[in-house]
């Protein structure tokens, strides 16, 4: 047997194993778990990577049918439909699975030194966490993409009540698990008038088949709705600060991983399932959406207390810049002339944000986490001075502020000036609000910087352990390399992704043959 | 080099400009007087009331940005009324929009 066949099944089924073993080997030693979970997930990282280059190198998409004889045979010999449950990974599908399994593999480091209590089932529900990101990035079925996501927001909405003695995040746990709920019912509600429509269950052939009839146009406005809510998009996102702001340190930043799944389900959903048949007023729609979260995300920022609220309402804000750029995106992709190119532009700024999103709010989440472990204080008003007794915290939250602040030379910079170039080209108003917005957000994380760190020492705390130390400083560099080399990311990573979105019929003809 | 609409983005470019403006703020800076020691200065004036220690100033994070809060007073109530962390809110939220979306599309059917 070829293990290398069967890749895309095994980077679902290596996390998921590991996860229903990990309570076991928890019982028997705590270090070995810690090991058994490290070696799990560097192994799924290994095969992301080998998975990468294989979709790189064949330009086209790759198929995996789950159980069949011939895991490339997509259309059974006796049916014209494919039927069994088909992964596709496309440049675009891998270029998130490699966001999800890097982010989760650095979150899983930082939380070693500090996740004592309970450490069984913090990391059961992290690798469950993984599965769910990494199956709905994989998957070419809408049934299964419904699956994967229940299993991202049960296991996100435990971790998120992970600190159960504290109210406020069992309260937050439950407002996630019930919003997620109903955006679950209405995925399930679209799949089930897709296969009352046309028995089919599968992306690409249902994409074929597209007809855009009446049932279809309910179905979109229940796949847009749920995913735009789950990204955390304004006026939808109240539940996020909630989220992000009561979960552990790494449990943030991977949660925003698991906001980018939802962006990508929408991305699908757009590109792909309707594709040309969406309707004009779906990117006008993430446009004004866009815009809500940006404006606000950083005014709410700005009166914030809690640093983790705070930083919470800047990654609404960060959404609101990838959402708007989708927007922008998709306009130019149904519009076409010179519109066209700048939508590629704006698209491709977007996706790279997608990335820098993560890694900058990510090392700002870290960093809260730390200084909240360290300190047992969240609420801003009661610290100060802290950059006396934690130098390398302190110096990692100046690179994440300026990183998410869009200055030069760090990755939010690079990302941020395609974008803001893009849109400058439908609406200059559009720029206009942008960019204040980012000046914006400069001056909230100058806030936080200078409240926590600056100034004369008024609590007393020592440098956070060396775990949390070598996450942090992993993003950093991260960061810094995105940053200093862009054009690198763009050319290797961000454009194979932005061409097999916009090649939507590869897609299609890799399951139907058509 | 990263290649833009309008032109290009070099981070590399940008970080040697960074050097050489640095520089030559160094050296600016060095041309100041050589004589003058630190402590040397006077205590600041502070309308003849006794300076408080610097944890006594210290800004909290409440405080700063106090003007912009307060200009925005009407904004931020109509905010902190949406963000009362109802959940009821949420789901209105999320539905409404639903609905919204469900008659623009229609409506564009009929048009």
């Amino acid at each position: 047997m070829n293990l290398m066949e069967h890749l895309p099944a095994l980077i679902i089924a290596i996390p998921l194993f590991a996860a229903f073993l990990t309570p076991i080997i928890d019982r028997f030693s705590k270090k070995g778990r810690d090991a058994f979970v490290f070696i799990f997930m560097a192994l799924t990282l290994i095969l992301v990577v080998l998975l990468a280059k294989d979709v790189f190198d064949s330009k086209v998409p790759i198929t995996y049918v789950m159980g069949a004889s011939d895991p490339h045979q997509t259309i059974p010999t006796q049916s014209a439909v494919p039927i069994r449950i088909i992964l596709e990974i496309d440049a675009m599908s891998i270029f998130m699975v490699i966001i999800s399994i890097l982010i989760s593999f650095i979150g899983l480091i930082y939380s070693f030194s500090h996740i004592k209590e309970g450490g069984g089932k913090f990391y059961t529900l992290f690798l469950l966490m993984l599965v769910g990101m990494i199956g709905m990035e994989l998957t070419g079925d809408l049934f299964n993409l419904f699956v994967f996501l229940e299993i991202l927001s049960i296991s996100s909405a435990a971790l998120i009540a992970f600190e159960i003695k504290r109210e406020t995040s069992f309260e937050a746990a439950i407002k996630y698990i019930v919003i997620s709920s109903i955006a679950a019912l209405f995925v399930l509600f679209a799949v089930g008038l897709f296969y009352g429509e046309y028995n089919l269950l599968n992306i690409a052939a249902i994409a074929n088949a597209m007809k855009f009839t009446r049932i279809d146009k309910i179905a979109l406005i229940l796949l847009f709705s749920a995913f735009v809510m789950k990204a955390g998009t304004a006026p939808m996102h109240m539940w996020l600060p909630d989220a992000y702001g009561e979960a552990p340190g790494a449990v943030s930043m991977v949660l925003i991983a698991t906001t980018q799944a939802s962006l990508y389900a929408l991305l699908r959903v757009c590109f792909t399932l309707y594709n040309e048949s969406l309707p004009i007023i779906m990117p006008a729609t993430l446009i004004l959406l866009g815009l809500a979260s940006i404006f606000i995300g950083v005014t709410m920022a700005l009166v914030q207390n809690d640093i983790k609220r705070l930083i919470a309402y800047a990654a609404v804000a960060e959404v609101g810049y990838i959402v708007l750029a989708i927007g922008v995106g998709l306009y130019g992709f149904l519009k076409s002339g010179e519109i066209e190119g700048y939508g590629i532009k704006a698209l491709q700024g977007g996706i790279f944000h997608i990335f820098n999103d993560v890694l900058d709010v990510g090392l700002m989440f870290l960093v809260a986490g730390g200084v909240i472990y360290m300190t047992k204080e969240r609420n801003m008003n009661k610290l100060g001075g802290l950059a006396h007794s934690m130098k390398y915290s302190s110096i990692l939250f100046l690179i994440g502020l300026a990183a998410v602040a869009g200055l030069p030379p760090l990755n939010g910079f690079a990302s941020k000036l395609m974008i803001y170039e893009s849109i400058y080209k439908v609406s200059p108003i559009l720029s206009i609000v942008a960019i204040l917005a980012s000046i914006l957000m400069l001056s909230i994380f100058v806030k936080i910087f200078q409240s926590i760190f600056t100034g004369p020492k008024v609590i007393e705390a020592n440098e956070v352990p060396k775990c949390m130390l070598a996450g942090m400083i992993v993003i950093a560099g991260l960061i810094i390399f995105f940053g200093l080399f862009p054009e690198m990311i763009v050319k290797n990573l961000v454009e194979p992704a932005v061409n097999a979105l916009l090649n939507y019929g590869e897609y299609i003809s890799a399951v139907t043959g058509v | 080099m990263l290649r833009t609409i309008e032109g290009y983005w070099d981070p590399i470019l940008w970080i040697i400009a960074f050097i050489i403006i640095a520089i030559i703020a160094y050296i600016i800076r060095s041309a100041g007087r050589r004589e003058h020691k630190k402590g040397e200065q006077a205590k600041p004036y502070f309308s003849g009331v006794e300076i408080p220690s610097d944890e006594e100033i210290h800004v909290s994070g409440e405080n700063i940005y106090w003007g912009f809060v307060e200009s925005l007073k009407g904004y931020y109530s109509i905010m902190k009324k949406m963000h009362a962390g109802r959940i009821n809110d949420y789901v209105a939220w999320f539905v409404g929009i639903s609905a919204i979306l469900f008659v623009a599309i229609f409506i564009m059917e009929v048009s």
